[in-house]
């Protein structure tokens, strides 16, 4: 939940320097305590609810939408299994399920009502529209989604997560220098899956359904206050879990892009904090006064700390894999805003002719390529 | 009372209460959301009895699928509140009971047959279920299979016709 | 899921079942009908794959489930794509209004 929070301020900075600006820069050393000002905002604005909304769904909507969007966290693993923390095996995921994909999607699929029961519980036009315009989109895209992921598990045999990810350790036999990720064979079905997932997500340029220059804000109109926030929220936590599936999917996960044999790697995660907090404690001493120097000098003292604990010969393995794992998630995260701030919108019909009659039928075509292929390549 | 009767139990009784739910609420998204509830229940008693893809198909294509279309057509057709039935009384009086008592029957002969005895034994683990299921649909069953897929196309194309206005 | 018998999925299906077929011949809107078409659809998959279970061996109940579902989405897409052609001719969804070919 606070990656979530943090996601925000993320984005907002982000796109904020595409647009030429700062974005927020007061509350705290560089912005960074503004989604703690935002979260306290949201408990404390009014709570407002449409006279004639249907009290139960009206109050359904964003729990599910949100209980759903973090329920699908529990099935990605961050690290491998054969973690030893402390001489205890650890399972670096809350599950390991054999159909793990299959579920991930299940979770997916049903994030739809969420967006639905919201346009028709707020009873007024403009949700409504919004809602049924939005959730059209998101089952037309999940279509697409499902199929461009099938390459894959075609490739690699399996649907557990863990099994997809050792599928891609190594590296091509051919190609020396490149890791065995499935993005190489499947790059296709890579842009089919990316494309799909921002139309899922209903993030720019497939945002029409809550633009706010269009439908007020679409299905989360009427809603105000902690029901808003957590709409917002189940958004970024769609984003992550989308980033993440990606990266499992695509990018090999938790394994680092260099060989194996390379053991300057294991520096890596230590090195780069350490010379973070080195770059923070510059910006502390030169750039900031008061209250936010203190903050900033809080931030670089933990980011050292943090580093110099990943540089211990105990701790070194296990930080690993999280480090490449959440490295990739933030490249995800990071391509997911700057198409936020670069990109114009679609309008509705031009977004569901590219859904139906370009995503799909190219998703279908990578299906029936790569099964062919695999076929040939097996016999 | 091992986990798996506590579960079923649990999950069983949300199916029972779903139904029951979407019978007597009179507003028909109330009785849809009941059904999704029904739905999920039910995929929750599939993995109870170790079948883990049928529970991710059943939500994935009921669950997620055919109630949004339920959902979808309850919103655009702006159902409200069921109205009242010119049903006579007698029928209610006769149907009412006839029905408990139809299911009451169905339940007495159940639990009395000899599969009834049986306890939900562990599986023989034939290797991956996913694999053998794959094998079986595409093996034995390729007929059925690729028969399903033109009743889809058939239904996808007769919906279409079906919805169209006249314009 | 070793404890359990097999006659008590049955059971449930069979309420499931029950419930379905009062929900169908006592409700009067189209959209609640069809909604309790697809209870008892789900009440016989449940019936098949608490029968698979018992059988053991190779999954033929599981093909079925499967087939049973698709069957059922299709219909439900084609059933409902009536449903709003008959609510477009008379303006109501009830389906008592629906007796143009009544005795």
């Amino acid at each position: 939940m606070t990656t979530l929070a943090y996601v925000t301020w993320f984005e907002r900075k982000v796109v904020a320097r595409i647009q030429s600006r700062i974005g927020p820069l007061y509350v705290g050393a560089h912005g960074l305590l503004q989604p703690l000002a935002d979260g306290v905002k949201f408990l404390f604005k009014e709570d407002v609810t449409p006279p004639a909304a249907d009290r139960f769904v009206y109050v359904l909507a964003p729990f599910l939408a949100l209980s759903l969007a973090l329920a699908s966290m529990a099935l990605i693993p961050f690290g491998p299994s054969t973690i030893n923390i402390l001489g205890v095996p650890t399972h670096l995921g809350v599950a390991n399920v054999s159909l793990g994909l299959l579920f991930l999607f299940a979770i997916t699929s049903m994030g739809v009502y969420g967006v639905a029961l919201a346009g028709w519980s707020s009873n007024s036009k403009y949700p409504l529209m919004g809602g049924l315009r939005s959730s059209a989109q998101m089952i037309s895209y999940e279509v697409s989604l499902t199929l461009s992921v099938v390459g894959v598990v075609l490739l690699s045999g399996t649907l557990n997560f863990n099994d997809l990810i050792a599928y891609q350790s190594g590296h091509w036999h051919y190609v020396r220098f490149l890791p065995h990720w499935n993005v190489f064979p499947q790059l296709i079905g890579f842009f089919c899956y990316f494309i799909a997932a921002i139309a899922e997500t209903n993030r720019v340029p497939f945002d029409l359904p809550e633009a706010e220059t269009e439908l007020v804000a679409g299905f989360h109109t009427e809603y105000s206050s902690f029901k808003f926030a957590m709409f917002f929220m189940a958004e970024y936590a769609n984003m992550i879990t989308v980033s993440c599936l990606a990266t499992i999917l695509f990018f090999g996960g938790w394994l680092s892009p260099f060989p194996e044999h390379w053991t300057w790697q294991l520096y890596l995660p230590g090195a780069g904090l350490i010379l973070g907090g080195i770059f923070l404690a510059y910006d502390t001493a030169k750039n900031q006064r008061g209250i936010a120097r203190i903050q900033l000098a809080v931030v670089t003292i933990g980011a050292l700390v943090i580093g110099a604990a990943c540089l211990i010969p105990a701790v070194m393995p296990i930080v690993q894999g999280p480090f490449w794992f959440l490295l990739k998630i933030c490249c995800f995260l990071f391509f997911y805003v700057w198409t936020r701030g670069t990109l114009p919108r679609f309008r509705y019909d031009q977004l569901m002719d590219f859904g139906w009659k370009f995503i799909l039928p190219v998703s279908l075509a990578n299906l029936v390529i790569t099964a062919f292929v695999v076929m040939v390549l097996n016999r | 009372m091992t986990l798996p009767l506590i579960l079923f139990f649990v999950f069983g009784g949300l199916a029972v209460i779903g139904a029951l739910m979407m019978i007597f609420l009179r507003e028909p998204i109330h009785s849809a959301l009941a059904l999704i509830l029904v739905m999920v229940a039910l995929a929750a008693l599939y993995l109870l009895l170790g079948a883990e893809f049928i529970a991710a198909v059943q939500i994935i294509v009921y669950a997620g699928a055919v109630m949004v279309l339920f959902v979808f057509v309850i919103m655009l057709l702006n159902a409200g509140e069921e109205e009242r039935t010119n049903i006579s009384k007698l029928a209610h009086y006769v149907g009412w009971p006839l029905g408990i008592f139809l299911t009451v029957e169905l339940v007495y002969w159940i639990s009395r047959t000899a599969i009834g005895a049986r306890t939900s034994a562990p599986a023989i683990a034939t290797g991956d279920p996913t694999r053998d299921l794959s094998m079986l649909l595409f093996k034995s069953y390729l007929f059925p299979f690729e028969i399903t897929s033109i009743l889809i196309l058939i239904a996808l194309i007769g919906a279409l016709v079906l919805a169209k206005r006249n314009s | 899921m070793n404890e359990i018998p097999i006659s008590y999925f049955l059971v449930l299906s069979a309420i499931l079942f029950g419930l379905g077929v009062l929900a169908f011949v006592f409700k009067r809107n189209i959209i609640t009908v069809f909604m309790a078409i697809e209870l008892m659809l789900n009440a016989v998959n449940l019936a098949f794959v608490a029968f698979d279970r018992a059988r053991g061996g190779a999954h033929d109940g599981w093909v079925f489930v499967f087939f049973v579902i698709v069957v059922a989405a299709a219909e439900a897409a084609v059933g409902l794509a009536i449903a709003i052609t008959v609510v477009h001719n008379r303006q109501s969804l009830n389906i008592e209004r629906v007796n143009l070919l009544k005795f």
